[in-house]
């Protein structure tokens, strides 16, 4: 038993296991950055690196081929740490190498937190509209709303995955239960005037959904694209009286409204938003380019920044290379639209931001104080 | 004579360095002055000596230009012709077609073109319709997804766009006298005005002068419309003025009244230069540069001294001195080590030290630090693994160091001059790019760890060369070249990761994010790991030399994926330097390497370095 135990602690800690881990991670990360030609960036990092094994989808059965981030990165892990503990000596010798591993565990454990906790949301702003919520820019929802108050919106957002997995919703605060008819990843709606072919049956029966048509669309990887998807839902009542059918997109920006129970609904599929306790307003946006030529010099979004309680209320440039930092996000400039009158935040919350500073200030000494010895050693060498 | 022969080798080699500076091309005519005026063009003041080396190399792939008549132009002279006789330069063969379906758009062959490769727009000017039908064919489709054809059509077509963008730029191309018309202009324009308008309401006028005015106001428009440099400087004073095309400001003498002084000098140049009368040429000239001597002095400070940092062409001299160092390096293990191994050491510094001032005025000129594009990073790259190459042969003093150095020096310029053929090298900085703080630290950085690898790599192939092909590789040689190789490695392992590390504290302060998986984010993080595995590799005893070396020679694929093949996917953040041309090399460059190993594979006793090596 305590054999069986020695050899495979001597595995784990073997310099062996090490270099062939790095070498799978290296054949990882380049699978994953030639992938990204085809999936895009977020489909290729759920693909190879936030997950534990690589699946190849073979005729519909995804088969595990290629160990993944978390998989590699783990035992990555265990094979530092172990290594550690097994054999740590405290020498001035060493303390280099140490100081370089300790780093790189921070870097690994940063890396991990990073994927689980952090957020990216977008703010789209045109001149002189105020906002108070960013946008996902890959997950979205449906917003069913009891708009009954004028003066107060009671919102209940299902997650576009609820749809997809055609789950029947019920929420303590709706009088009626969701269906999903049909669900489409990707589709456009047209008018099915303008399609010609009316003879098919309309997919709803309700509000706009009775005149549309569903075009589904293969879905889109490209990072300057997003998938807009749709759905078909039915409503339905107690014992089960169907209030009809709606075809929800987020293709279709007004909400469509019906009243039931005495109340006021609204429904919309829209991009998944993230509200929040203050507001930007854009007062200005900017591009500058080089005299005489297309070439960007500068992108800026002069906003206002008002909290709801009253004790923010400012105007701050975001501008390439410095971002607004506020609530533990970072809103930075990441694009504009319109002929230059929109402008497009990113808005990303990572909380774990800190480690990899950490973790560089200790590999970098690590390394110095590790190759210095070398150093040193060698040239004492030479001259004696 | 054994012993002088290092420091003749020296002088020599200085003098060569030197010799371009006192080249003076012979002409009556003040050419250096026409180069060194300045102009505004992509976004940077230049000197049109620059403009003209510039589309040189973008037409053509090289400065040299010679006439049908068979007379060598300078670059100025070639553009002195496009400008001012353009008659002339159309017949100059100066656009390089090399695809033959290009070439049966207009229906010429190979033999019809100057080196069986350029052509005059003269010979091209029947079917530019039909390029420009097929470039606009070729641009329906996305810039990656296009086939080399397609590719070629829009270059040429963007070539001869240029080509006619500068003809417009000073004066108007069409054979009219151009300075006469502008002389006639000035002195009639409040009667010019008044006759057109006149002739408009329909009232009596002069309609020889409206007819004259009117003809003249639209070819001011046509230059304002397709020039493309802004070679009217700002007058002195005016704070919030910008440089104009000559079109624009010409445009603008129907408000002030005047012709512009600075457009009228071009007229005047152009007059002097078609009749080819250098006296009054050079006059106006020296009235020229003295009026904007007043008023841009610091842009010419900048402009002048690019305009001799082009005729001193650093990079292209050093070249040359740095095969020459490989050579002498290499006899050296043949014959007379000493000398010929402090002769190569006094090549390479002084090339080094060629490329060190070349690289310091590229960021004064740009005010920016040395890596701004993949060109100043070929650049970089060579002065960084040259200078520990130098580091190395300080030390060891057998030759390994200066081999390497005229190898690595040599190969990276000559990249760099290929870099140099899509045009201004010293480009202005997309906004993305713009933060001098981070350039001069993430970007120099990994720079510099991309050189240490490749340095490590181009050790160990000379270990290979030396140990399969000669009897030269003993065991002293061999120890220390496995040591070298060592000491890269691990300067190169601090480096990129340091420089990794570095752009991704770069990315979160500017994006919010550490890491983002970006394909040269992740060439960088590839460089790192394989850095590592050779040095855990040679800790845990599981490659010897020959397997390090080996893994090092890996390395050089592993950091020109990096380098370039991460920018041919065309995707992600860093994609600043598509290129299509250089896949093809890149695929040569990974087989050579790849053979190279399989080499160091080959079984110990087919090494003809085996008996020496026991």
């Amino acid at each position: 038993m305590r054999d069986t135990w020695n050899s495979f602690v001597k595995f784990f800690i073997s310099l062996r296991v090490t270099v062939v881990l790095l070498a799978l991670s290296i054949i990882l990360i380049f699978a994953a950055t030639l992938d990204q030609v085809n999936l895009g960036i977020w489909a290729v990092q759920e693909k190879y690196f936030r997950t534990f094994f690589v699946l190849w989808d073979v005729k519909g059965f995804p088969l595990p081929v290629f160990p993944g981030g978390y998989f590699i990165g783990g035992l990555l892990l265990i094979n530092l740490v172990a290594s550690h503990v097994y054999r740590f000596k405290l020498t001035w010798k060493k303390s280099g190498i140490l100081l370089t591993h300790a780093g790189l565990i921070i870097l690994l454990v940063g890396e991990l937190l990073t994927g689980l906790w952090q957020e990216e949301f977008q703010l789209r702003l045109d001149q002189g509209q105020t906002r108070n919520y960013s946008e996902s820019y890959r997950f979205n929802e449906l917003a069913v709303v009891d708009a009954t108050d004028p003066n107060w919106d009671q919102v209940v957002a299902i997650p576009e995955e609820r749809l997809q997995q055609r789950d029947e919703i019920q929420h303590e605060r709706l009088p009626f239960r969701i269906v999903t008819r049909a669900y489409y990843p990707n589709a456009a709606v047209q008018m099915r005037e303008e399609l010609g072919n009316a003879s098919a049956p309309p997919p709803a029966t309700r509000d706009i959904g009775a005149r549309l048509a569903i075009i589904p669309i293969p879905l889109t990887y490209k990072q300057n694209e997003r998938n807009l998807p749709a759905a078909v839902i039915e409503l339905l009542g107690p014992s089960n009286v169907s209030l009809g059918t709606w075809v929800v997109s987020t293709m279709l920006v007004q909400p469509q409204t019906f009243d039931y129970a005495g109340r006021t609904w609204r429904l919309a599929m829209r991009f998944e938003r993230a509200y929040k306790p203050y507001s930007l307003t854009l007062l200005k946006f900017s591009h500058d380019r080089y005299v005489g030529t297309e070439i960007p010099k500068n992108f800026a979004s002069k906003v206002r920044l008002h909290s709801q309680d009253g004790s923010t209320d400012r105007e701050v440039l975001i501008y390439m290379n410095n971002p607004l930092r506020f609530d533990g996000l970072t809103f930075y400039q990441a694009g504009f639209d319109n002929n230059d009158t929109t402008t497009v935040l990113q808005v990303v919350r990572n909380p774990s931001w800190i480690l990899p500073y950490i973790a560089c200030a200790m590999m970098g000494i690590g390394l110095l104080i590790q190759f210095g010895i070398h150093l040193f050693a060698f040239i004492n060498k030479r001259r004696a | 004579m054994k012993r002088f022969l290092p420091l003749a080798i020296l002088i020599l080699g200085a003098l060569y360095l030197a010799s371009p500076l006192f080249r003076k091309p012979k002409s009556d005519f003040n050419l250096d002055g026409f180069g060194r005026i300045p102009v505004v063009a992509n976004g940077r003041t230049k000197p049109l000596d620059s403009v003209a080396r510039n589309t040189l190399l973008l037409l053509q792939g090289r400065q040299r230009i010679v006439t049908p008549e068979n007379v060598s132009l300078t670059p100025t002279q070639w553009l002195l012709d496009v400008f001012f006789r353009p008659e002339l330069a159309d017949t100059y063969q100066h656009f390089e077609i090399v695809h033959p379906g290009v070439l049966d758009v207009f229906g010429l062959g190979i033999e019809d073109g100057a080196g069986k490769k350029r052509f005059s727009y003269r010979q091209l000017i029947a079917k530019l319709e039909e390029l420009d039908r097929q470039a606009s064919l070729a641009e329906s489709v996305e810039s990656p997804a296009r086939t080399s054809y397609q590719r070629a059509v829009v270059n040429l077509r963007n070539h001869v766009i240029l080509y006619q963008q500068l003809k417009h730029s000073l004066v108007m191309p069409d054979g009219s006298d151009f300075l006469n018309d502008l002389l006639r202009l000035q002195d009639n324009l409040a009667a010019g005005v008044e006759a057109v308008r006149n002739k408009e309401s329909g009232k009596d006028a002069n309609a020889e002068l409206a007819g004259f005015t009117m003809n003249m106001g639209s070819k001011f428009l046509r230059m304002e419309q397709i020039g493309i440099l802004l070679a009217i400087p700002p007058a002195a004073g005016a704070t919030d003025a910008t440089w104009q095309k000559a079109g624009q400001s010409l445009l603008a003498t129907f408000q002030n009244g005047s012709v512009n002084v600075n457009a009228l000098t071009f007229a005047g140049l152009q007059h002097t230069w078609k009749n080819q009368q250098p006296e009054q040429f050079n006059t106006l000239l020296a009235k020229q540069r003295t009026e904007s001597e007043r008023a841009l002095t610091a842009v010419l400070k900048k402009t002048d001294a690019e305009t001799l940092f082009n005729k001193a062409e650093p990079f292209y001299t050093s070249m040359s001195l740095y095969v020459l160092a490989f050579l002498l390096a290499v006899f050296s293990w043949l014959k007379w080590p000493a000398p010929l191994q402090r002769a190569a050491y006094y090549l390479v510094l002084l090339a080094w030290v060629a490329t060190t001032v070349g690289i310091l005025m590229r960021m004064w000129l740009e005010g920016r630090p040395p890596v701004t594009n993949l060109y100043s990073s070929a650049l970089f790259v060579g002065w960084g693994s040259v200078g520990l190459c130098l580091t190395l042969e300080k030390i060891f003093k057998n030759g390994i160091g200066s081999v390497a150095a005229g190898l690595t020096g040599f190969c990276t310029l000559l990249i760099a001059h290929h870099l140099s053929l899509s045009g201004d090298t010293l480009e202005m900085m997309r906004a993305v790019l713009d933060s001098n703080f981070w350039l001069a630290t993430h970007v120099v950085v990994i720079t510099i760890g991309y050189s240490a690898t490749f340095l490590a790599g181009f050790l160990a192939i000379i270990y290979v060369f030396r140990g399969v092909f000669t009897r030269s590789l003993d065991k002293a040689t061999a120890d220390s070249l496995s040591r070298m190789v060592y000491g890269i490695i691990c300067f190169a392992t601090l480096f990129s990761l340091i420089g990794t590390i570095l752009g991704g504290i770069w990315a979160d302060q500017s994006w919010g994010r550490f890491w983002g998986w970006d394909p040269k984010e992740n060439g960088a993080l590839i460089i790192v790991i394989w850095n590592a595995i050779i040095l855990h590799a040679r800790w845990g005893g599981l490659a010897r030399t020959r397997g390090i070396m080996a893994l090092a020679i890996f390395g050089n694929i592993v950091t020109s994926w990096s380098w370039f093949g991460t920018n041919m996917l065309g995707v992600g953040l860093h994609s600043y330097g598509f290129m299509d041309q250089a896949f093809v090399a890149l695929v040569i460059f990974v087989a050579t390497q790849l053979i190279l190993i399989g080499l160091a594979y080959l079984p110990p006793e087919k090494w003809r370095s085996a008996p020496t090596l026991k």
